[in-house]
């Protein structure tokens, strides 16, 4: 290289770093850093009122899945724990299903409509998607709640006599969940279906394919990628969901997020709380993981 | 012509249910707007059209220094991110890759990546000890934290502005003598500009919307509208939390429209 | 004119990429442009000539080399301290500014005080017929007035050199040939050194006072539009202006022997020897000195008419016969002809 070529290259590396250099330091002061402290501190002695003793250990990390005996000190399999990881992980993942149940053929459609049409139609998904995730929690409160909209219609309907109780119930925090997360399904199907040519499905109905033939054999495997990406987009918000079982599950069906809360309030045991705030974060970067690859599938085969 | 004749993109029963599904989206929202004009006490029961829960928020002094604190924090967390988005998104487009681009791009990705949760007993750790060590306990820390969260909302839409932009418009510009800064005064800023007001909204929106980190940063007596909302809920819930509701629905919706506009002209 | 050297180009190499995959753009052009002169860079597209008028302008810095204006060495200046413009090939109209704003950038940019730069913009804008657009954002504009807008913003300067990136390409047919003779004028006018950039061998020939043809990073050859045509230097050049035959020949003294035994006088040196089909006339085949050759097609074109001949060792040449001589002629398919190369015609070249 010459020196004026090798000034160019310099000059544009140092002027990319220089320019993201403060929005590096707010991001690693204020987001990235401190997650190096959580780790640390997942790492140390509880404390006897919260925070932490400076002194080595792996308790944190053992509480996730056992509870020492107050007598005798034996370890034991930690129930309440699992219960809450097991309900954790399959509310997200019903959440998901449910999402995408609705959440296809509503991309469908949007995708079908004529273009002067479909912006329209996103902008509805999108509102919902942009407002506030309390409000929204609320508002399917209001729904949900034994003298609420559902209830109401119901019992003047004559289908049932006394209000259901839905809300603080684990049915409570799937409705929710579904109902706040449901953009973030819609959108990257939209984006693949929206991508589809259309003239697959004439080539599909001219050879003999049926309307859920089509669907199952070519419209699913080519939208597979906005499939996943939707999935994982779903999945991973749910699993670390805080405000929406708070809110709908009431106190008793926490998740992990209320959990880990639990720990840096009631529970006074920071070490837990960090140790379990990782082992979120890495299951949260391993579906992101997988995320990237399916997205990077997808512009392969379709761009 | 549904009716008559076949339509290759039409699939049983996918029209009812999206219907369906941007139903069961408004409705909600739609009851929730509407009880927050109910005479009654209830959220339930309608009495008759009424502005009082309007008046009642009005003059509840929690709700109205929570109203200031939120968006006095949405402003500063807003602008800061903004503007260390912008120039990160100068230093990451439109130029040869170079080294440590990719550990850029992560860094400002991440608060997206992150759960939140996992973010805010971060930030409570870590501002706990800072706490301790300055004495210093006002709204910086939030401000820090939500400017922090908002930088890869803010990125994303002046990114996507920048990449549409023609390079060739500033190499014109430094053949017709402009300077580096010239070229970025008078070019590049005035086209990039509605990419960043764009993306100063969706920050603003966002910093608006947080109550997971807050309610975890914030120290005793800093509560922000959504914070405040969330213990109200604890308790029984009046026409009132509608009310404030859908203030701040309205105001999300008409920056989120702005944002459309802004980010539509580009396309067209 | 005297004979000054407004551009030069020492030993430039540029290199996109590194190690293997590296690709020399440019592969050791040495290049003078004269002042007050004319100059386009001919060439199919990937030929490197686009990439030597970026390192004339200063967007790319060469691999090796140097690159001087007016004698002084610029390789290491930036562009907005050249003096130099050049007219974007997508013509790069800042979207948010208006024409007059467009025009007057550079002169602002310079500092230069308002009125000036009111009256700059004036002349510019009434010397590419533009007056009536002033106030206009450059979006409502056609492209032939866009083309026009983008010279008068890179001419406002008065830049010692004009740099064309294939400004035409843009334009339908009828508007090229009117910005083709515009530019011409607007040469002549400002007296402005003007480099210009194209893959069209017709505009090159129409517009240039010289010709600098290109091929694979390499300059093929650099003349007078005339002397392009008439004695390219080798097979590329030849083969890329205009329509031409090629024979392979034994070389004689001061002329060539055909496949088919014929000898013909022909200047140059080379194993090839080529002749454009209009410098062909169809005889009778017992004209005096005519090559016997067989009549395979004819293709008529309106005012021309293409013969295509084959000779007795099977060569295949093409002749472009004036389509009312053809009548008088009056050949057809398999006749037997004689054809006659016209005197100082036929050239012999490297491949």
């Amino acid at each position: 290289m010459s020196r004026a070529e090798d000034a160019m290259t310099r000059t544009a590396t140092r002027n990319g770093w220089l320019l993201s250099t403060p929005a590096l330091i707010l991001l690693t002061l204020a987001a990235a850093g401190p997650l190096l402290i959580v780790l640390v501190y997942s790492f140390l002695e509880k404390g006897q009122y919260g925070n932490v003793e400076w002194a080595f250990s792996w308790d944190g990390w053992v509480g996730i899945l056992f509870t020492r005996d107050i007598f005798d000190g034996t370890l034991g399999l930690a129930d309440a724990h699992l219960t809450i990881f097991w309900r954790s992980v399959k509310l997200s993942l019903m959440t998901t299903a449910i999402t995408f149940a609705l959440g296809f053929p509503t991309a469908w459609f949007i995708a079908t409509r004529p273009a002067a049409e479909r912006g329209m139609w996103l902008f509805l998904i999108t509102i919902p998607f942009w407002t506030n995730l309390l409000i929204r929690t609320f508002a399917i409160n209001e729904v949900l709640r034994s003298e609420g909209l559902l209830n109401t219609v119901l019992i003047s309907l004559g289908l049932i006599d006394a209000p259901l109780q839905i809300m603080y119930t684990d049915r409570a925090v799937l409705i929710g969940m579904a109902y706040v997360y449901l953009p973030l399904m819609v959108l990257p199907l939209y984006a693949a279906i929206e991508r589809f040519d259309m003239r697959l499905l004439e080539a599909a109905y001219d050879l003999y394919a049926s309307r859920m033939q089509v669907l199952r054999h070519v419209i699913l495997p080519i939208v597979k990628p906005g499939i996943v990406a939707g999935s994982i987009l779903v999945f991973v918000p749910s699993l670390g969901a805080y405000v929406t079982p708070r809110v709908l599950g009431g106190g008793k069906n926490m998740m992990i997020g209320n959990f880990i809360e639990l720990q840096f309030g009631q529970g006074r045991n920071w070490p837990l709380g960090a140790a379990l705030s990782m082992t979120l974060l890495v299951v949260v970067m391993v579906a992101l993981l997988f995320y990237v690859r399916a997205a990077n599938r997808g512009s392969n085969t379709n761009g | 012509m549904a009716e008559r004749g076949f339509s290759v993109s039409k699939l049983p029963a996918f029209r009812p249910v999206a219907l369906g599904v941007f139903l069961a989206l408004y409705l909600p929202i739609f009851t929730l707007v509407v009880y927050s004009f109910n005479a009654g006490n209830s959220i339930a029961v309608w009495d008759g059209f009424s502005l009082k829960w309007y008046l009642s928020a009005w003059e509840n002094d929690a709700v109205k220094t929570a109203t200031l604190r939120s968006l006095y924090i949405a402003t500063f967390a807003s602008l800061i991110a903004t503007t260390a988005a912008t120039m990160a998104a100068l230093g990451t487009t439109r130029r040869k890759a170079f080294k440590g681009q990719t550990f850029i791009y992560v860094m400002i990705n991440q608060p997206l990546m992150v759960p939140e949760i996992v973010t805010a007993v971060a930030l409570l750790i870590f501002f706990a000890q800072i706490k301790v060590f300055t004495g210093y306990q006002g709204l910086g820390y939030l401000i820090l934290a939500h400017a922090a969260f908002c930088i890869p909302f803010a990125y994303l839409p002046i990114r996507a502005r920048l990449e549409g932009m023609d390079l060739s418009l500033e190499t014109a510009a430094a053949d017709l003598y402009a300077s580096p800064w010239q070229t970025f005064r008078y070019v590049t800023l005035p086209i990039l500009a509605p990419g960043i007001a764009a993306g100063a909204m969706l920050a603003f929106v966002i910093s608006l919307d947080d109550v997971v980190i807050t309610e975890f940063v914030k120290s005793g007596g800093q509560d922000t509208l959504p914070t405040y909302m969330l213990g109200q809920m604890r308790r029984a819930i009046t026409p009132e939390v509608n009310a404030i509701s859908t203030a701040l629905l309205v105001l999300t919706v008409v920056l989120l429209t702005c944002f459309f506009l802004l980010t539509r002209k580009r396309n067209q | 004119m005297t004979q000054k050297i407004a551009v030069a180009a020492e030993h430039t190499v540029k290199s996109f990429g590194q190690g293997k995959a590296s690709v020399r753009a440019l592969d050791d052009v040495s290049l003078e442009i004269q002042s007050g002169e004319f100059f386009t860079l001919l060439g199919p597209s990937g030929c490197g000539k686009t990439t030597l008028l970026r390192l004339i302008a200063g967007f790319e810095a060469p691999t090796s080399g140097r690159i001087l204006l007016d004698g002084a060495d610029v390789t290491e200046l930036p562009p907005n301290r050249r003096p130099v413009n050049t007219v974007f090939q997508s013509y790069a109209l800042f979207p948010h500014l208006t024409v007059a704003e467009n025009v007057g950038f550079a002169l602002k940019m310079q500092g230069r005080k308002k009125p000036e730069v009111d009256d700059t913009v004036a002349r510019m804008l009434a010397l590419v017929k533009m007056e009536t657009f002033a106030t206009r954002k450059t979006a409502q504009l056609s492209g032939g007035q866009q083309q026009r807008v983008a010279l008068a913003r890179a001419l406002a300067p008065q830049p010692k050199v004009l740099l064309l990136d294939e400004p035409l390409s843009a334009l339908d047919l009828k508007l090229r040939k009117e910005m083709q003779v515009e530019l011409k004028r607007l040469q002549k006018e400002t007296g402005i050194t003007f480099v210009f950039v194209t893959h069209d061998q017709e505009e090159a020939l129409t517009m240039s006072d010289r010709i600098g043809v290109m091929s694979a990073g390499k300059l093929q050859q650099v003349a007078t539009p005339r002397e392009i045509y008439t004695a390219p230097v080798n097979r590329f050049v030849a083969s890329f202006i205009g329509e031409t035959n090629f024979l392979p020949v034994t070389p004689t003294q001061g002329g060539a022997r055909l496949g088919c035994g014929a000898v013909v006088a022909a200047a140059g040196e080379g194993p090839v020897l080529t002749i454009r089909p209009e410098q062909i006339t169809v005889t009778p085949v017992d004209a005096v000195g005519a090559i016997p050759a067989t009549v395979d097609a004819q293709v008529y074109f309106g005012t021309d008419t293409h013969c295509h001949l084959r000779l007795s060792d099977g060569e295949r040449v093409t002749a472009r016969i004036p389509s009312p001589a053809m009548g008088e002629t009056g050949v057809g398919i398999g006749q037997r002809v004689g054809l006659v190369f016209a005197p100082h015609a036929a050239r012999l070249i490297r491949e």
